[in-house]
C-alpha cells in the first residue's frame, strides 16, 4: 500500500511539472484533454477492466454531464459548481434504473443494449433543439471560478481537471484494493461462484455502472466549462468506441493502464497530424501492432517486453 | 437442516429430476451417489438457487428458501463448491477466500472509494481473519500464487477454503474427490472430517465410493432423476435396486 501511494504521488508530481515543459501553447490544450479522457477511461475501466461488463453508450453519459451542466448554468442560470453535482446525480441515477434491466444482459447483447443507448442519447441531443442548441450546439457555457480565480486559459483549466483526474485515479486504486474490487473481479471470473459466496452480482453490476456514468457526467461538465462550447458530434459513436480503445489498449483492470491509453489515443493523432492522409492507416497497423505484441494493454505491455529481451539477451550470453 | 421436498426439474422434455425427497440432519456427512446424468449436479444447482426449480420445496432449519438466490442463500448460511472448479482465476489464493468473505463485511462502494477509517480496519480484517480458512485447508504457503496457475489438487482445496470462510452452516461439495490422486484424496476425507468437526453440516456428491462408505453417515441414491434408495452406507451397499442401477452403468 505504501508502494501504491508512492507511485500514486510521484504520478501527480509529473502531472504537476508537465505544463511547465510545455511552456504554455497549444500542447497544453492536448494535454488537458488527456486528463479528461483519462477520467473517461478510468470510469469505463471500472466497469469493463473490473467487472467484466462491456459498454459502447460511454460518450452518452459524459455528453448528458456537458449538456446538463451548459443547459443548467446557460439557459437556467445556475452556479457552474451546483450544476455539475446536480448534473452527476442525474445521470447517476438514470444509469442505474437503466442499468437494472441492461446489465441482465450478457456479451453481444450487453454491447447491443449499450450502443443503443447511447444512439438514443446521441438522438436527443440532436432533436431537443430548443433545449440543446440541436447540431449547431450550446455555446456561451461559463467557465468555473473559485473567488476571483477563474478558469479561462487552458493552462488554468489543465490543473483544474487533472486535479479531478488525480482524484479519479485516487478512488479508483482505493476501489480496486477493497472488497468491492475484488467482488468486481470475482464476478468477472466466475459469476456464479461470486453469487455462491455471497456477491451480489445484479446490484453491484449496476452500482458501478452507476458510478462510472457519474465519474464520466463529472468529466462532462468539466469539458463543457473549460470549453464553453459544445456540440453533439463530440459525445457519439465513434467517441465510445474510442474510449473502449483507450481502456483496452492501456490495459483491462489496472489503474494506470487506462492513462496511458488516455495519453496514447489523445496525443497520436496530433503527432501524426503531419501524415496527412496516412495518419488513420498509422494508426491502424499501431493497434494491430499492440493487439499482437502487448495483449495485456501497454501497462502491462513494457514490462513483459523488457522480460522478453532480457531473456533473449540471456539466451545469447549463455551461447 | 436442509430438506428437500418433491423437487423436480425438466429441462425441455427431459426430466432431470422427478419428485425427489429427502431430509439432511445437522451435523452430518451425507453422500449423494449415483450413475452420470442421475441429476446429482442438477439437484445441488436448485438447492443452492442457480437453476429455478420446476416443482417443490427446499427448507433450512426451517424456512422455505425454495427460489432464493445463491447470495441470499450464502447469507443464510448455505454454500457449495462446484464439479467443475471455479475460481477466481486472476486473483491470489489469498484473494479469493477474501472473497468468500463477503458477507462477513459490509463497506459499500463508496465508503471503498473514499478509503473510510471503517473500511480500512474492516480490510485489514478480512485480510487476516482469511489467513485462518488457508491454514484450515492446508494452502497457506500458495497464499500469493494466482488461482489460475494453481495445480488441480489445490484448486479444489482453494474452492473449500472459499466457501468455508462464508461460514456457512452447510455446506454442499460436487464430486471433490473427482480428479484427485489416492493421497489427495485421503487428505480430503480428513478435511472433510475436520470440516464437520467444527459443526457444518456436509453434503458431497462423490464417485468415490470407498471415500462415500468410509465417511458418509448417510447416503441417498438417485437414478434417472428419481431417489432410488436412501439409508447408511451398509443399507444402501446391500439394496439390490442401487446395485443393479450400478451394475446397468457398467455394462
Ligand atoms: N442446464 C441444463 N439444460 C438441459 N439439460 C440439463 C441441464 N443440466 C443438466 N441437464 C440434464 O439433466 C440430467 C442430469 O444431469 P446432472 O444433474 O448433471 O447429472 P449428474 O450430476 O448426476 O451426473 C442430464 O440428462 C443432463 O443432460
Ligand atoms: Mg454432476
Amino acid at each position: 500500500m505504501k508502494r501504491e501511494l508512492l507511485k500514486f504521488l510521484a504520478f501527480a508530481l509529473f502531472v504537476c511539472l508537465v505544463p511547465l515543459a510545455c511552456r504554455g501553447g497549444y500542447l497544453i490544450n492536448v494535454l488537458l484533454f488527456v486528463g479528461i479522457n483519462t477520467m473517461l477511461a478510468i470510469a469505463l475501466n471500472l466497469l469493463l477492466g473490473y467487472a467484466g461488463q462491456i459498454s459502447l453508450g460511454h460518450a452518452g453519459f459524459f455528453g448528458l454531464g456537458a449538456y446538463l451542466s451548459g443547459i443548467l448554468t446557460v439557459t437556467y442560470g445556475w452556479n457552474p459548481w451546483l450544476a455539475m453535482p446536480a448534473a452527476a446525480a442525474l445521470v447517476g441515477c438514470l444509469a442505474g434504473l437503466l442499468g437494472f434491466p441492461i446489465l441482465k444482459l450478457r456479451g453481444h447483447y450487453l454491447a447491443m443494449a449499450t450502443l443503443g443507448m447511447g444512439i438514443i442519447i446521441y438522438i436527443v441531443f440532436n432533436e431537443t433543439i430548443e433545449l440543446t442548441g440541436g447540431p449547431s450546439g450550446l455555446s456561451g457555457i461559463a467557465n468555473l471560478s473559485i473567488g476571483s480565480l477563474t478558469f479561462d486559459s487552458d493552462c488554468k483549466n489543465y490543473y483544474l481537471v487533472w486535479f479531478f483526474a488525480l482524484v479519479t485515479v485516487l478512488f479508483s486504486l482505493n476501489v480496486a484494493n477493497s472488497r468491492i474490487g475484488r467482488a468486481l473481479k470475482a464476478i468477472n471470473d466466475s459469476e456464479v461462484a461470486a453469487r455462491v459466496v455471497g456477491v451480489n452480482a445484479r446490484l453491484l453490476k449496476v452500482q458501478i455502472f452507476a458510478l462510472s456514468a457519474i465519474i464520466c457526467s463529472l468529466a462532462g461538465s468539466l469539458y463543457a466549462h473549460c470549453m464553453t462550447f459544445i456540440s453533439p458530434a463530440s459525445f457519439g459513436f465513434n467517441f465510445s468506441v474510442e474510449l473502449l480503445t483507450m481502456v483496452v489498449i492501456g490495459g483491462l483492470g489496472s489503474v494506470y493502464g487506462p492513462f496511458l491509453g488516455a495519453a496514447l489515443l489523445t496525443l497520436l493523432p496530433e503527432i501524426l497530424r503531419g501524415a496527412n492522409d496516412y495518419d488513420i492507416v498509422i494508426y491502424g497497423a499501431l493497434l494491430v501492432l499492440m493487439v499482437m505484441f502487448m495483449p495485456g494493454g501497454l501497462v502491462r505491455g513494457f514490462p513483459e517486453l523488457r522480460r522478453r529481451l532480457a531473456k533473449r539477451k540471456g539466451g545469447v550470453e549463455h551461447a | 437442516m436442509l430438506e428437500v421436498s418433491g423437487v423436480s426439474q425438466l429441462f425441455g422434455g427431459v426430466i432431470a429430476l422427478d419428485r425427489v425427497s429427502f431430509t439432511i440432519a445437522k451435523g452430518d456427512i451425507t453422500g449423494v451417489i449415483g450413475p452420470n446424468g442421475a441429476g446429482k449436479t442438477t439437484l445441488f444447482n436448485i438447492i443452492t438457487g442457480i437453476y429455478t426449480r420446476t416443482a417443490g420445496k427446499v427448507v433450512l432449519e426451517g424456512t422455505d428458501v425454495s427460489g432464493l438466490p445463491p447470495e441470499r442463500l450464502a447469507r443464510l448460511g448455505l454454500v457449495r463448491t462446484f464439479q467443475n472448479i471455479e475460481l477466481f482465476g486472476g486473483m491470489t489464493v489469498h484473494e479469493n477466500v477474501m472473497v468468500g468473505m463477503h458477507t462477513k463485511s459490509s463497506s459499500g462502494l463508496l465508503a471503498c472509494a473514499l478509503k473510510m477509517p471503517w473500511s480500512v480496519a474492516e480490510e485489514r480484517r478480512i485480510r487476516d481473519n482469511s489467513l485462518k480458512w488457508l491454514d484450515f485447508t492446508g494452502i497457506s504457503d500458495l497464499a500469493e500464487t494466482t488461482a489460475a496457475n494453481l495445480p488441480f489438487g489445490q484448486g479444489r482445496l482453494l474452492e473449500i477454503a472459499r466457501a468455508l470462510a462464508v461460514e456457512p452452516r452447510v455446506i454442499l461439495m460436487d464430486e471433490p474427490a473427482a480428479g484427485l490422486n489416492n493421497q489427495e484424496t485421503l487428505a480430503l476425507s480428513r478435511l472433510i472430517e475436520r470440516i464437520r468437526a467444527t459443526g457444518i453440516t456436509v453434503v458431497l456428491v462423490e464417485h468415490d465410493m470407498e471415500l462415500v462408505m468410509e465417511i458418509c453417515d448417510r447416503i441417498v441414491v438417485l437414478n434417472l432423476g428419481k431417489k432410488l434408495a436412501e439409508g447408511t452406507p451398509r443399507e444402501t451397499q446391500d439394496n439390490p435396486e442401487v446395485i443393479a442401477a450400478y451394475l446397468g452403468e457398467d455394462e
